[in-house]
């Protein structure tokens, strides 16, 4: 089979290119929205250890006072 | 060696059921035969079509066979039994697999005769033709029973097991069709570059044996 | 003595985006066109190196299953895991790519007499069935030593469907996706290894980023469970296997 005319064959080779970057841009994405969940919620967990060592520090006071 | 021959004869006329089905293969066959006679319309077939119609018909007897493979195992804790006894793991995949293996035979032993008188002009090919059958069925069994073994566990196991089971068969297909191909053809069976094709499948049998051989110990492991 | 580190996962992944950008620069402005199909043969570079890094990926899966099985250490069944999981991914590429490149020089978007497309397809169907494997068994152990049995099985698999489907095309017919007639000139060889090379780059650097997200999101589990007693929103998925601590290498 004859090859495409240039502008032709532009658009497929554009295309096959195209879906690889999109293919790579969404798996990117998907990976950044989970790494921001894990960010996230270690976040919350490092809140919630803080609390707790804000109470017992604060228990430690009030025996010791 | 005993182990693996109390399997397998167990499996054989209670599972399987392989002489007493004989009469339900043979409807099975029919009925296939059948639809596709109507869904092709054509009253006769040779060469790739012939090829293709018989594989399939023994493939749809397979995937059956495979569904039931390890029913008696999952239902009535065989695969512990196996785990306690003394006994290589190993038996249980090879009883597994020549039940399968002897299943597949008297299927085709039924269907093949019954697929020359319903559809072909003449029954020069058949001969060869069970080598080409006989070398599939071992690889039918060896990855078969693999496969129905991983399914047996899983929910939707009926699902599973054919799932997996058909893309690993893809390479029996290709081979067996490529030579029903050549010995059903219109004008009668030629035999050239047959040799090919029968060693494809002796090397897929060989290589999935030796993995179920390898593997199936961490089958079977708690 | 100083042990030899592996480089961190930030370093690969600037070396792929490199080598990438260094491969589909000669692609463009450095590589002839090629005398029979003309510009659209500039596909090759993109199709070629992805199918040839997802049928490795495979088979590598396949390795880190044997040793999953050999050692028990889950570290392997997650090493596998993501290893099909990204080859899958790429599988995807090549068969937009493949499809996209067929109706480009021969008017369909499929083409069967294309041999190693069509062996492609075929591995990935078989690879698409892990999923549900995986997801139908519960037990977690089981799940992941059924997995490594399949990745095995799988693995071998892979070149003797090549070998099948290429026998099964007639000798006659023209491959689709022949470049040149004789080999390739050394100009498109070398931009092809450069490509192959980037795309190895990128498969890697993905694999490692999965696992350390995964590795993170394990060690966030244990953290939340030790903390609170309840695993709240981080239940775990049911089949991505969880990766133990420090499993992903050093980072």
């Amino acid at each position: 089979m004859p090859a495409l005319p240039l502008h032709e064959a532009g658009k497929y080779v554009a295309a096959a290119y195209i879906v690889f970057l999109v293919l790579l841009a969404v798996y990117v994405a998907i990976m950044a929205a989970k790494v921001a969940r894990i960010d996230r919620e270690l976040g919350e967990l490092a809140e919630l250890a803080e609390a707790r060592e804000r109470e017992r520090s604060g228990e430690r006071e009030e025996v010791a006072a | 060696m005993s182990a693996f021959r109390a399997i397998l004869a167990k499996d054989l006329r209670v599972e399987l059921r392989t002489l007493e089905s004989v009469p339900a293969m043979a409807l099975f066959a029919v009925t296939t035969f059948v639809l596709f006679r109507f869904g092709l319309d054509r009253d006769s077939l040779a060469g790739g079509l012939a090829g293709g119609v018989l594989l399939a018909t023994i493939l749809f007897a397979a995937i059956v066979a495979v569904n039931r493979l390890f029913v008696a195992e999952r239902e009535q804790g065989g695969f512990d039994a196996i785990r306690l006894a003394p006994v290589d793991a190993v038996a249980l995949w090879a009883a597994k697999a020549v039940a399968l293996v002897i299943y597949l035979a008297a299927f085709e032993l039924v269907a093949v005769p019954i697929f020359a008188a319903f559809f072909l002009d003449s029954w020069a090919g058949i001969g060869p033709l069970v080598a080409i059958l006989a070398l599939a069925d071992l690889g039918l069994g060896a990855v078969g029973a693999l496969v129905s073994s991983l399914a047996a566990s899983s929910r939707a196991r009926d699902l599973v097991g054919p799932l997996v089971l058909l893309p690993l068969l893809v390479p029996v297909m290709i081979a067996s069709a490529k030579g029903a191909e050549q010995l059903l053809a219109a004008g009668g069976p030629s035999y050239s570059g047959l040799g090919k094709w029968l060693a494809i499948l002796a090397l897929y049998d060989l290589t999935f044996a030796a993995i179920g051989f390898a593997v199936f110990d961490f089958v079977i492991e708690d | 003595m100083k042990v030899p580190s592996v480089p961190s996962p930030r370093t690969t992944a600037i070396a792929a985006v490199a080598l990438l950008a260094a491969g589909y620069s000669l692609v463009f402005f450095y590589a002839p066109n090629d005398a029979d199909q003309g510009f659209i043969q500039k596909i090759f570079y993109l199709h070629v190196p992805l199918a040839i890094c997802a049928l490795l990926g495979f088979i590598l899966a396949g390795i880190h299953s044997i040793r999953h099985l050999q050692t028990g250490d889950a570290k392997h069944d997650a090493r596998s895991y993501v290893s099909i999981h990204i080859s899958v991914i790429f599988g995807v590429a090549v068969l937009a790519t493949g499809a996209i490149w067929a109706r480009a020089s021969w008017g369909k978007w499929w083409v069967w007499q294309e041999p190693t497309l069509v062996s492609f397809l075929i591995v990935f169907l078989l690879y698409c069935t892990y999923y549900p494997l995986r997801y139908a068994i519960a037990d977690r152990d089981r799940q992941a030593r059924y997995a490594s049995v399949f990745a095995i099985t799988a693995g071998a698999f892979v070149p003797l469907n090549f070998v099948a489907v290429r026998l099964a095309q007639p000798l006659v017919h023209p491959r689709v996706f022949a470049t040149a007639n004789g080999g390739l000139p050394a100009s498109m060889l070398f931009t092809f290894l450069v490509c192959l090379a980037a795309m190895a780059l990128l498969w890697i650097t993905l694999v490692r980023f999965e696992l350390a997200a995964k590795s993170s999101a394990g060690r966030l589990r244990r953290l939340r469970r030790a903390l609170d007693g309840d695993l709240g929103l981080a239940g775990g998925s049911r089949i991505a296997p969880a990766v133990p601590p420090r499993a992903a290498g050093p980072s």
